[in-house]
């Protein structure tokens, strides 16, 4: 037997959270010192599964770092190869047809719910209640079914291409979204009754874990944790890509800050999302789906390219530098749950581990997307 | 009667057995019923309705080699899970299934299941302690600090009963209640106006006092792992299991004797065995349902509740019971 331990009283200890706990979703490793329940400090470490992403993109043609993009975050992946096709398009100059962009928008906003879907159940779970997850599945599990049907995978989507699509929608995709919406709806009322209106759900996120718009500024919080603390902003409103300015959709914000608030910004924006899946089938122009004044191999001007687009998570960034090379020079993926975690430090000095863990489960951290 | 050491050992093989079986079969129960709720088979495959799963689940856990991490406190942890069961069996000896059938029947048989249930925080205790385990420790922490809260207001609305039926006997207290529900302890009587206020209180301190869902800190596998059994495997595990199943019948049967009129029929119609298995049976599903529909609280709501709430409320109710029945 080991020699006892030796402690004084007022001595802390330190808890290793992670790499392997079910509370991080993934390997993330949080080294916190504790007092008893309280957090004296944080620090959460990351790296166990960085796969050098960026590095790729500079080895790698345009084309093929597409598939890439889609191993970021496994929950939202049409987002971040929106991303990428847009930077690359709006940097060689290429048009998009009409129909694209919309089926586009229709099909990231489809992905966007099933993320918001999955993150509710995992979140509801965090806090103990174990059989939302399963409801939130099975809505979850329609849209993958849709998203199959058009583009072949039900998780790393490569649908996009720089120009257009890799194949239309068929009369199926368009029934089988149309029957969605109403379902998700009701399912969402449903939800509300039973995880939103609950006493003891609320008392574990009312007040918990405030995060002020100053915090989330100094971090370069985006999506919904910045929503969820007052500051209004949606790349999709600001700064309108691709063809959202053409939709009519709220930007749901909270002032309050906290895990409760974070929580009703996620909820809210499943319900913005199909409102412009809606308007995006109502409006579906006819028309070709790959532009026809495309080069075969993808070379950009010399220069340094910037897009922004929002994830489920937050606001994407992809930098590219060329050098006028089939592949980037540089290549930088600014990927917003990256800067989301780095909230917790500092926000979960003090707090009880229960609270601290529901409000990681609030940021809606996808451990691949952040270690790239 | 006699007693002979053969009666002795009967008893107590029939309450093992019982104990065992309730286990086991509540553990495919309980799988069933949240499948149900959340919209999925569950176990089918094993047997008719899955009803294998849970022989082949202990046949499982028995070979599987015992591990005893480095470090940890080896007698107490071996000791920990036997501690955890030993108890919850004992409790079963002195439980009245009907009139007829109970092993042995004590003038104290309300005391007696309250001491052998408050040893449970003692395994629990025990169990975090010789693991020498943080997350293991900081469980078993919550899990006693929950257990002695409401030990409490549990013990006092018990007694509001005993004073009521003026016996500690559990088979006096549902003769007490015998011949139809209106006799029940759970409605108000002239004596004791607050009876189901009393009822939902020891409903609520039964859930809480068996670290079940929404009380559930003692294991809240989503921060501490697996609470205070982190480091058990095999048939520690299993122990601690089978006690956490055999806790919720207990539970239940003394709900059911102290407030549902025990084997009584609500009709005044056969009373017997069938009517007290059909009452905890139906708690036991209550207990599920309540498991899977709700969120975990949190160990300082939890510990509010007990004393800001639930023991202001049981006093009174025990201040005023004891003067109605002075007055009527």
């Amino acid at each position: 037997m080991s020699a006892p331990i030796q402690l004084r009283p007022d001595e802390t200890f330190i808890l290793n959270v992670g790499p392997q706990h079910p509370a991080t979703h993934g390997v993330l490793r949080v080294k916190m010192e504790m007092d008893g329940e309280y957090i004296v400090k944080a620090e959460t470490v990351l790296g166990y599964v960085h796969r050098m992403h960026e590095k790729m993109g500079e080895n790698r043609t345009y084309a093929q770092y597409l598939p890439n993009l889609s191993r970021l975050d496994y929950l939202g992946a049409l987002g971040y190869t929106h991303g990428h096709v847009l930077s690359i398009e709006r940097a060689a100059g290429i048009e998009v047809p009409e129909r694209a962009e919309y089926i586009r928008a229709i099909t990231v906003e489809l992905n966007r719910v099933a993320s918001h879907l999955f993150w509710f159940g995992a979140f509801v779970m965090d806090l103990g209640g174990f059989s939302p997850l399963m409801y939130a599945i099975q809505d979850r599990e329609h849209i993958l079914d849709i998203l199959e049907g058009v583009t072949g995978s039900r998780l790393t989507y490569c649908y996009y291409r720089f120009g257009g699509l890799y194949n239309d929608v068929d009369d199926e995709f368009i029934e089988a979204t149309k029957r969605f919406i109403p379902n998700m709806r009701k399912s969402l009322k449903k939800y509300a009754a039973l995880v939103t209106g609950n006493i003891i759900f609320h008392k574990r996120l009312e007040g918990i874990a405030p995060v002020s718009a100053e915090t989330c500024r100094k971090y370069g919080a985006t999506g919904p944790v910045a929503r969820g603390s007052g500051i209004n902003f949606d790349v999709r409103k600001n700064e309108p890509y691709s063809v959202y300015s053409d939709f009519d959709f709220d930007v749901p914000v909270y002032q309050e800050g906290d895990s409760l608030a974070r929580y009703k910004v996620r909820m809210d924006e499943i319900e913005q999302s199909l409102r412009i899946i809606e308007q995006g089938l109502a409006k579906l122009p006819a028309g070709p789906i790959m532009t026809e004044k495309k080069p075969k191999n993808i070379k950009l001007p010399v220069g340094d390219f910037y897009q922004a687009v929002e994830t489920a998570r937050g606001s994407f960034g992809i930098r590219i530098v060329s050098d006028g090379d089939k592949n980037a020079y540089r290549l930088k993926l600014r990927s917003p749950t990256y800067s989301n975690m780095h909230l917790f430090d500092e926000t979960c000095e003090g707090m009880l581990i229960m609270d601290a863990l529901a409000f990681m489960g609030s940021l809606d951290l996808v451990i691949p997307e952040m270690d790239r | 009667m006699s007693l002979t050491l053969l009666n002795v050992i009967v008893a107590v093989v029939i309450a093992i057995a019982f104990a065992a079986a309730n286990a086991a079969y509540l553990v495919w129960a309980e799988r069933r019923g949240a499948a149900r709720i959340q919209r999925r088979p569950g176990p089918n495959i094993n047997g008719p309705f899955g009803l294998l799963q849970p022989p082949i689940d202990g046949i499982k856990l028995m070979t599987k080699q015992l591990m005893i991490p480095g470090g940890a406190d080896k007698i107490l942890f071996m000791v920990a899970p036997v501690l955890a069961m030993a108890p919850a069996i004992m409790s079963f000896v002195t439980i009245p299934f009907s009139e007829n059938i109970v092993a042995r029947n004590m003038d104290i048989g309300v005391l007696m299941i309250f001491a052998f249930a408050s040893m449970g925080a003692m395994a629990i205790l025990l169990a975090g302690w010789g693991s020498r385990n943080k997350y293991s420790v900081m469980a078993s922490v919550r899990a006693v600090s929950q257990n002695v809260s409401y030990e409490i207001p549990m013990l006092i609305t018990a007694i509001t009963v005993i004073m009521v039926n003026g016996s500690m006997d559990l088979k006096a207290i549902n003769l007490a209640q015998a011949g139809g529900f209106w006799h029940w302890n759970i409605f108000p009587s002239l004596q004791s106006p607050l009876m189901p206020v009393s009822f939902i209180i020891f409903f609520i301190c039964s859930l809480a006092e068996t670290n079940r869902a929404p009380f559930d800190l003692g294991e809240a596998e989503s921060e501490l792992v697996a609470g205070f059994h982190t480091e058990y495997g095999s048939m520690g595990f299993g122990l601690f299991f089978m006690a956490e199943y055999a806790n919720i019948v207990i539970g239940a049967s003394l709900t059911t004797l102290l407030f549902l009129g025990g084997w009584g029929c609500p009709f005044g119609l056969f009373p017997g065995v069938w009517w007290f298995l059909l009452k905890i049976y139906l708690l036991i599903a209550t207990f599920i349902w309540i498991r899977w529909t709700f969120p975990r609280t949190t160990i300082y709501g939890l510990l509010n509740l007990s004393w800001k709430i639930l023991i202001p409320i049981s006093l009174f109710n025990l201040l005023l019971t004891a003067g109605f029945m002075k007055v009527f």
